[in-house]
């Protein structure tokens, strides 16, 4: 190794001393090149080495998975037997089962609470933040707000399974003002577990959205909201016209973390309702765990794993074009 | 800026609001958490008697002290291996800009798209052929690779804003590549790479998925992953099943409270690399 780098710093010399008398005849401008061309080939050699570790274990434990499950897609299998080719048909059946395709809507309804509430909710607490709590008040009150975000997605499923149970703190809450009439086992309940857990989302997401998008308000240059206040903009013209198109970057990265959150759901839904009551809170992290590991149908799993990946890809997509000026 | 009275007021209740929906739900286990096990008691009240010795049941049957060595261990084998490598890359990616460079950054980006629930089912019969299904490399060994994109992706957004001038310089008075990424480069990124660090250890310590598909023994798995087994097994004893949820969220809000500042920075430009 250490002999290697001695060859390089050697061969670096040889380059730049040779850039410095490249103007004295032509056969040693050859030689220059020939020693400019190894020393590229071993900078680009070196340079490999240094990517080359990173790169087998993301080829390994990303890339191998993922065309595995692409090839999986096109087979029926059990996990032990023999495979059997079977073509598109595992789409085919994720696209006729009602069960199958249900999950692919119930993550779209998730989409409107993990992210649409959050974003918007969070942009309104943002600027209502950024006016009123200066101070340690407000250091306090993102310290708060954004706790839900650090504790594990499971603990937040159990908490709230048990706030949303029978005996729980919500119905609770809701005899004590009177609403006695509307309580129910939400989780277990057909027209509302799918809500309920896109309560418990907007509780882990909302502060994290609050605090991204507080830090890109204070980013933004207060003269704006100056001229616009001597303009006689109130609070909502300033926040249409300044605040939303200013953020449109943190809105965007909002979007996208909420967005691929409601999605790729799992670990909430698998705690709070593990799918139910029947399908209704399916969605398909949940049904791909349950075809693979309690169903033992491998390539519809696949398919529906391999249909995942399409359907976060073609929603984050755009979202990325529309938030960022310049794509990488 | 001048705020009238009334907004301020009504700006504060708010906050004070949103901060009570955010801790009301911490109270609410830990107070149940105190009562008799077995019972089912209402949402928030506290107890006449309170049971402190749940949390001493909940820690044992959780076997807390093998858990907290388990995620200890795994964060430690994930954490360091995976800020070595991603940093290396970033630093070939971005900096050195070597040939190809465009198509591996390609590369790595495709996955940042990928969600977990992708892969996880060949994960599973890959590791079985690999002779690891069911020990921690089950976990570590794919985590790593997992927060490939994402990791070299941010190092990468941290090297390709390095001027060029810093390595020009370093190279006439001979410094070698290792050299110019040892010496120079690497004491430069230490911002980066401590978010990072930050960053990874939270996902790694909350990560279930991967732990509960991949490791059958709770005991070898992540906290996140315990948590779901510890579930499983007391989720008709509520007392209990929230005293066990207290202790292993614990270390997280109190890592949290300690480090707040650099964690939220860390999560939040974090997504916004991403």
């Amino acid at each position: 190794m250490r002999q290697a780098q001695e060859a390089t710093c050697a061969c670096h010399l040889m380059v730049l001393k040779m850039m410095r008398s490249d103007d004295r005849s032509a056969a040693p401008a050859f030689s220059w090149w020939i020693a400019l061309s190894k020393a590229i080939r071993r900078e680009t050699l070196i340079g490999w080495l240094f990517v080359l570790p990173a790169l087998t274990m993301y080829a390994v434990f990303v890339l191998v998975p993922f065309l595995l499950s692409v090839r999986y897609s096109f087979y029926r299998w059990d996990g032990i037997g023999p495979m059997t080719w079977v073509g598109f048909k595992n789409y085919r059946t994720v696209l006729e089962v009602p069960n199958l395709l249900e999950t692919i809507y119930n993550a779209f309804r998730l989409v409107a609470y993990f992210s649409f509430i959050p974003v918007t909710l969070g942009l309104v607490v943002a600027s209502v933040m950024y006016r009123v709590a200066t101070g340690s008040f407000g250091a306090a009150a993102r310290t708060v707000l954004f706790l839900p975000q650090v504790i594990p997605l499971v603990a937040a499923g159990i908490i709230w399974g048990w706030l949303l149970a029978l005996p729980g703190l919500i119905n609770e809450i809701l005899r004590a003002v009177g609403l006695g009439s509307v309580t129910r086992a939400w989780l277990g309940d057909f027209d509302w577990a799918l809500p309920s857990v896109g309560l418990i989302g907007i509780w882990v997401l909302l502060g994290f959205c609050t605090v991204l998008l507080w830090t890109g308000m204070t980013k933004l240059d207060p003269a704006l909201y100056e001229s616009a206040r001597i303009d006689g903009a109130g609070w909502f013209t300033e926040f249409i016209k300044i605040t939303v198109p200013l953020l449109r970057h943190e809105i965007g990265v909002c979007l996208t973390v909420t967005v691929t959150a409601a999605l790729a759901a799992f670990d909430i839904v698998y705690v709070a309702t593990a799918g139910g009551p029947g399908n209704a809170t399916a969605v398909p992290g949940i049904q791909i765990y349950i075809l693979a590991f309690t169903q033992q149908r491998i390539g519809l799993a696949s398919a529906l794993a391999v249909m995942l990946m399409i359907l976060v890809l073609v929603v984050i997509l755009p979202i990325q074009r529309l938030s960022r000026e310049t794509t990488l | 800026m001048r705020i009238s009275r009334a907004e301020l007021w009504a700006g504060r209740s708010l906050l004070f609001g949103l901060m009570a929906i955010t801790i009301l739900p911490f109270i609410s286990i830990f107070m149940t958490a105190l009562h008799p096990s077995g019972t089912v008691p209402r949402g928030l009240e506290w107890p006449d008697d309170p049971q402190w010795g749940n949390f001493v049941e909940a820690f044992k049957v959780a076997e807390m002290p093998a858990l907290l060595a388990s995620s200890t261990f795994i964060v430690l084998a994930v954490v360091p291996v995976a800020l070595a490598i991603s940093t290396m890359a970033g630093f070939a990616i971005g900096h050195l800009r070597i040939p190809g460079s465009r198509a591996l950054l390609f590369l790595f980006v495709f996955g940042l798209t990928l969600p977990f629930t992708g892969i996880i089912v060949p994960l599973y019969y890959l590791e079985r052929d690999m002779g690891i299904y069911n020990t921690r490399l089950a976990i570590v060994l794919p985590l790593i690779g997992l927060y490939m994109p994402f990791a070299v992706f941010w190092m990468r957004a941290h090297f390709v804003n390095m001027p060029a001038e810093i390595s020009e310089a370093a190279r006439v008075d001979g410094v070698s590549t290792w050299g110019l990424f040892w010496r120079i480069h690497l004491p430069l990124a230490r911002a980066p790479i401590s978010s990072l660090g930050i960053l990874m250890s939270v996902w790694t310590w909350n990560q279930f998925l991967i732990a509960l598909v991949l490791v059958e023994d709770p005991t070898q798995r992540t906290m996140a992953g315990a948590l779901g087994a510890f579930q499983g097994h007391y989720a008709t004893d509520i007392p209990l099943l929230c005293a066990g949820t207290v202790i292993i969220v614990l270390p997280t809000l109190v890592l949290f409270v300690l480090f707040q500042r650099q964690i939220i920075a860390a999560l939040l430009q974090g997504s916004v690399k991403g």
